[in-house]
């Protein structure tokens, strides 16, 4: 089905193909429009205004989170924290959990797989309080080697953190066999959620996890709003992130108390229009069927990765189709990822080159970069064959004879 | 010949084929490494500098073709040269990556094989590619001891 009418910035350029959905996704009009008409009807400061409009801001503001929360399968609401993305909602609980909860000697590990933001809040807390940082190695076929996980918690262990989804290769991670191993050892439990939540059922509730973090402009939504969601107990015994308005009950002064979830998580005038648009765009993505979603990506993936086997001195790193998201990770024998890059842009292909903010990976993969093809649901077989079509070319420019 | 033609000339595809001056300097009195934050790209530059000049100049670089072709055509350009001509080589290439140059055919001959690059000023997000061995140059330069 051609949902590319559906994405104005598509709609007006039939001759691109945009793979880089795993950077960020490109915006159904229903979500323009649902901003655009915040703004226009709604918009004023929510929670204070003692007038009508600022009453309605507020309510569109509490539907979008009542919208994100049945998106995500939270049953507890007021559990989901609205943040500026992934980015900020793991840095909330490596600092206001972390620096209560986490002291010298103890051991935080992450995997190998994660990205930047998953990995660096956690290493700067164990350096900041004299914590172990442990990283969890990978198997040969890059998922999450489980046994080396068992064999590396102890009774000390105060965090596991690990992706849903890896950005970089698109690998699905079985977050409850991850989270049983953490539990066994009594560890919070956190998962980043930003390359999961725009491509599969998350079901928050059933995932036994004690935070849950996402982005929304990887899911249709505009950028500079996400989540984190958390368990109730956790998020109640936990200091506050950030101190402003909104987040405050009463300021003394010599002391302040907090307001209720989950507006002590959220300092400040919050983002109302971005999470009227992610609402939409959960309402979008809830349009399709979010089995639908990973269905029509897994078939491009497979239909990828089928092609560019078939090129010569092309690879494909991360598991088999089956096991990943619409993540297409590879390199080109004697082209640098880069040059890639920039060889498929002018024939109207946008791949990411480069260490997909995942260096520990990197490393571990043996390269310093690589080019990334990532599917979404306006993505067709069409862009596949763009893709092949520009990589062949990119081959033969680079395999002409010179000096 | 197309933007692309133009940013992969022969030269360039050769260079980063076969890089001149590749490898390890044994001696070297100086030596610094640059690194792409954005993509991971690393190169390092060792010098030998003697007399205000760069007697000697090796490389290693792990990146794409603009950077490693840039590399292997700078140490090629600066070679023999004193500290002050490379300086002035460095802006004059700066000036061609960025458009601010557009050689006439006796400047591009002057220029020799750095010639090559002036497609890069078409291609905005390649600039740094182009420039990054460059600046590492410049950071080994500042770190030579000076001249007694």
């Amino acid at each position: 089905m051609n949902r590319r009418a559906d994405f104005p910035l598509l709609a007006a350029n039939p001759g691109l193909h945009y793979l880089d959905s795993a950077a960020t996704s490109q915006k159904p009009r229903v979500v323009l429009d649902a901003m655009r008409g915040y703004y226009e009807r709604d918009n004023a400061n929510p929670h204070r205004g003692a007038y009508d409009l600022s009453a309605r801001a507020t309510e569109r503001y509490h539907d979008a989170r009542v919208t994100v929360a049945r998106f995500l399968g939270v049953a507890d609401m007021d559990c989901l924290i609205f943040t500026r993305g992934t980015t900020e909602a793991l840095n909330l609980v490596a600092t206001a959990w972390g620096r209560a909860n986490v002291g010298a000697g103890d051991e935080i590990v992450v995997t190998a797989l994660e990205h930047h933001a998953n990995f660096v809040p956690w290493q700067q807390l164990a350096l900041a309080t004299g914590a172990v940082f442990h990283v969890c190695p990978l198997t040969d076929d890059h998922h999450v080697d489980l046994a080396a996980l068992r064999a590396l918690v102890t009774a000390r262990t105060k965090v596991v953190a690990f992706n849903h989804v890896s950005n970089a290769l698109g690998t699905v991670n079985p977050v409850r066999e991850i989270a049983a191993i953490a539990r066994g050892v009594g560890a919070l439990v956190v998962c980043d959620g930003a390359q999961a939540a725009p491509h599969l059922q998350v079901g928050f509730d059933a995932l036994d996890v004690d935070f849950y973090a996402f982005s929304g402009h990887k899911m249709c939504g505009p950028m500079g709003i996400g989540g984190l969601v958390g368990r109730r107990p956790i998020l109640e015994a936990m200091p506050p992130y950030q101190f402003g308005g909104d987040m405050i009950e009463f300021v003394r002064d010599d002391h302040s108390t907090w307001n209720v979830l989950p507006h002590k998580f959220e300092a400040g005038t919050p983002n109302v229009a971005d999470a009227v648009g992610l609402a939409a765009a959960c309402d979008y993505l809830d349009g399709i069927g979010m089995d639908a979603v990973l269905e029509h990506e897994r078939a491009l993936v497979r239909l990828a990765t089928e092609r560019l086997n078939g090129i010569e001195g092309l690879r494909v790193y991360g598991p088999k189709p089956s096991e990943r998201s619409g993540v297409v990770s590879f390199t080109m024998e004697g082209v640098h990822p880069h040059d890639l890059a920039t060889i498929l842009d002018q024939e109207g292909v946008c791949i990411r080159a480069g260490h997909h903010c995942a260096q520990p990976l990197m490393r571990r993969l043996n390269v310093t970069s690589t080019a990334r093809a990532s599917f979404y649901v306006y993505s067709d077989e069409s862009d596949v064959d763009a893709l092949v079509r520009a990589l062949e070319k990119a081959k033969a420019l680079f395999a002409e004879p010179v000096g | 010949m197309s933007d692309l033609q133009d940013l992969y000339q022969s030269i360039i595809l050769d260079h980063n084929r076969r890089p001149r001056n590749y490898g390890a300097l044994d001696e070297a009195t100086s030596r610094a490494e640059g690194r792409n934050p954005l993509c991971g790209d690393e190169v390092a530059v060792e010098l030998k500098v003697e007399h205000d000049a760069i007697a000697d100049v090796r490389f290693t670089a792990s990146g794409c073709a603009v950077s490693r072709a840039a590399a292997s055509i700078m140490t090629q350009a600066v070679k023999g040269k004193s500290v002050t001509e490379a300086g002035h080589l460095f802006s004059q290439f700066h000036d061609l990556v960025t458009g601010k140059l557009k050689p006439t055919p006796d400047e591009a001959r002057k220029l020799g094989e750095m010639a090559a690059f002036s497609g890069v000023a078409r291609f905005p997000v390649r600039v740094k590619c182009a420039s990054m061995p460059w600046h590492t140059l410049q950071a080994a330069l500042r770190k030579e001891p000076p001249a007694p």
